[in-house]
């Protein structure tokens, strides 16, 4: 754990912190937009040893918190149908949708399964030839490589019945929609695993077009006091521009295999954002070529209309315009037991950060 | 030689009674189960009895560091010990699967007999049943302890007497068991092997009662880890609690998998490991008595109970920043970017 624990240690953070009181003197906003970055800014504590002019907001960091409730509706459909298996990764599975979870459809018999990787996925397919197999693809730049993989290798296994129901999405259009709506920040705190795979000239733009910086930023509270640091010196130095904190993971030109995977696959379409509403070539479809992989092609489903709930503001604490605390039924009609909206289920949404570290 | 269970075995005739002479009776035997009565009668010589149940269906049924019989009387015995009483007597239940091979059986039985002995209870009555394939998961045991409680410990178990400056004592690192479970249940494929802490804890606690009469609190950390038991607390007695990170210990290699999975070892079961809650007068004769005990070596402070923030419990951080410590809904899952 040596690699971590640097990265946690207590006089590196003291000494961080202190350079950050003595570089800012004007208030600031930087936002983060990686649920990872949420919880660890939450868990941490980060903000307690901030000084009062420094405000971090949360963003649209969680994939399953952005995503349109009528995938899971539709998820939910596939899982209702005798011949389908679902795998997902865990988070999805306490989503509501408009009538029911996925969790719900389990304990009433639906075979949904919980893995920690695509092949797992791809293992069950080919276990089950009888049974059409339908991975939730979901998350951004981070976890579509291996979607993207899975599609590619059940092509090269020929195995036919694997599906990709994906709502992958790219970072880049939602964090300039967000200040194209006006609201007020001072910079981006940028996912590191992101950038890990797409390097970070995706984030040019916002210097260029817009004038705020952005680090991209490791995870651990060294990583984030340090991103901090360098969007405080950027800013009183009226210099933005787009710099590497994690450099010890983060290449400027990313992982050029993974883009290709990437590339090979998808294509960029609209997408719809929660908060954001439909955001041009923000979201990665299948292309014609693995048609035969795409789920939303190859199954057809009757999906439920959809229900959005009344008086949750998930897109506006996803757009860092409102706090969690801001929402009348956060702690109360919203828990973690019970949650109304996705920012509260999702282990990486700000509404379950809050609850759980930053409650009073 | 029987090679596996059959549903006969749990029929009430021949089998049945074979399976009670040569397996249970064999590991198990003492002077009250011998008689084989439908009920014992037991004369437990106290001012008031402490009862407690508890079902084990843990998955794997065999990993490092114990099995499902040794869960199954450690966590009884546990129950009781943190009660603040002197555990005696069990009853021990199986529901088997049909088909169970007899020398899984045996190995558990002989572990569930080892286990009591070294925690000095007897298993005083049992049942077993048998049921189709596929009913139930290879074997489910429940086991009820009954034990002797001195009238001034009644309270340990309520935590009625906490006051502010209180000192929090656990008896060693977290999160051990849940993440042994996590580590071999089918696949993870981990190769690094972590042991659970399963272990009867009822002399360890004895001794430290022996020395203090100011342990006011004891719960023992399982399902939920250490952070369910403080939320619980301190939302049901009104009380504020103020945890240090940087005290709490954790094994590296648990660490680490706790890291890679998303997990908090807060929130981690542990099946060995109590929260004492102690007058400050006594902390440190407590800590010192635990660190004696073989199960108590990595005792450590790890918080005190304050008269600020009623109701929740807040921690500073390894890093010195501050956050609550809540409870988990529902169980811990993986992250997923």
């Amino acid at each position: 754990m040596k690699y971590i624990d640097e990265y946690r240690n207590r006089d590196i953070v003291d000494k961080l912190v202190k350079q950050i009181k003595q570089v800012s003197k004007n208030p600031v906003s930087f936002m983060e937009v990686c649920g990872g970055h949420t919880m660890s800014i939450q868990k941490f504590g980060i903000p307690s040893l901030l000084p009062d002019n420094i405000r971090l907001i949360s963003g649209p960091g969680c994939p399953v918190c952005v995503s349109d409730r009528k995938y899971i509706d539709q998820a939910i459909a596939y899982s209702r149908l005798k011949d389908v298996i679902i795998t997902t990764y865990g988070d999805l599975i306490r989503v509501p949708g408009s009538t029911s979870t996925l969790d719900q459809e389990k304990a009433a018999g639906a075979d949904i399964r919980i893995v920690y990787s695509v092949l797992d996925a791809l293992q069950i397919a080919k276990d089950n030839p009888t049974k059409k197999v339908v991975f939730l693809g979901i998350g951004f730049e981070t976890t579509a490589p291996s979607s993207a993989a899975g599609v590619i290798r059940a092509q090269m296994a020929g195995i036919r019945n694997f599906y990709l129901f994906s709502s992958h999405k790219v970072m880049p259009p939602a964090m300039e929609a967000l200040i194209d709506e006006g609201v007020k920040l001072s910079g981006y705190i940028a996912p590191g695993h992101v950038s890990t795979i797409t390097g970070t000239g995706i984030y040019q733009n916002i210097p260029n077009k817009y004038g705020l910086g952005v680090v991209v930023s490791g995870f651990e509270p060294v990583d984030l006091l340090q991103s901090i640091l360098m969007l405080v010196t950027q800013m009183e130095n009226d210099d933005p521009k787009v710099e590497i904190q994690y450099t010890r993971v983060v290449k400027p030109e990313g992982n050029v295999k993974a883009q290709q995977f990437l590339d090979e696959v998808f294509y960029l379409g609209d997408d719809w954002w929660r908060g954001l509403g439909v955001l041009p070539k923000s979201g990665m479809k299948i292309k014609e070529e693995y048609a035969v992989f795409d789920a939303e092609k190859q199954i057809p489903v009757e999906v439920e209309p959809t229900r959005e709930d009344k008086g949750c503001i998930c897109g506006e604490i996803l757009k860092g315009i409102k706090n969690p605390k801001d929402c009348k039924l956060f702690a109360k009609a919203c828990t973690p037991q019970n949650p109304v909206g996705a920012c509260m289920v999702s282990h990486e949404g700000s509404c379950h950060a809050y609850y759980r570290y930053n409650r009073d | 030689m029987i090679k596996n269970i059959l549903l006969g075995h749990g029929s009430g005739g021949k089998l049945s009674h074979d399976l009670i002479t040569n397996l249970f009776v064999k590991y198990f035997h003492n002077e009250i189960l011998d008689l084989q009565t439908d009920a014992s009668v037991l004369q437990p010589d106290s001012d008031l009895i402490s009862f407690t149940t508890d079902s084990f269906v843990v998955d794997p049924i065999f990993f490092p560091g114990g099995n499902i019989g040794k869960l199954a009387i450690a966590g009884t015995v546990n129950d009781l010990a943190v009660s603040g009483a002197k555990p005696l007597y069990l009853s021990a239940s199986f529901i088997i699967e049909e088909g169970l091979p007899f020398k899984d059986l045996e190995i558990i039985v002989k572990t569930m007999a080892e286990e009591a002995n070294k925690a000095g209870v007897r298993i005083v009555t049992g049942d077993t049943k048998v049921v189709d394939r596929g009913k139930c998961d290879k074997v489910f045991i429940n086991t009820t302890g009954i034990g002797a409680l001195e009238a001034k410990r009644k309270n340990i178990g309520m935590g009625t007497e906490i006051q502010p400056g209180d000192k929090l004592i656990i008896n060693g690192t977290l999160a051990d068991h849940g993440m042994c479970i996590m580590s071999v249940r089918e696949g993870l494929g981990f190769q690094a092997e972590i042991e659970s802490d399963c272990a009867s804890l009822n002399h360890m606690i004895s001794q430290v009662l022996e020395v203090s009469d100011r342990v006011k609190f004891m719960r023992d950390a399982t399902r939920g880890g250490m952070a369910t038991v403080l939320c619980e607390l301190a939302e049901s007695r009104n009380l504020g609690f103020e945890i240090d990170e940087s005290k709490l210990p954790v094994k590296e290699n648990v660490r680490g998998i706790c890291e890679l999975l998303g997990f908090d070892p807060l929130y981690v079961a542990n099946e060995g490991k109590v929260l004492m809650i102690v007058g400050k007068e006594d902390a440190d004769i407590v800590l010192s008595t635990l660190k004696k005990n073989e199960l108590g070596k990595q005792a450590a402070i790890i918080g005190e109970v304050t008269d600020d923030h009623h109701g929740k419990a807040w921690m500073t951080t390894g890093i010195g920043g501050r956050r609550i410590i809540d409870m988990l809904a529902g169980e811990q899952l993986p992250r997923i970017c």
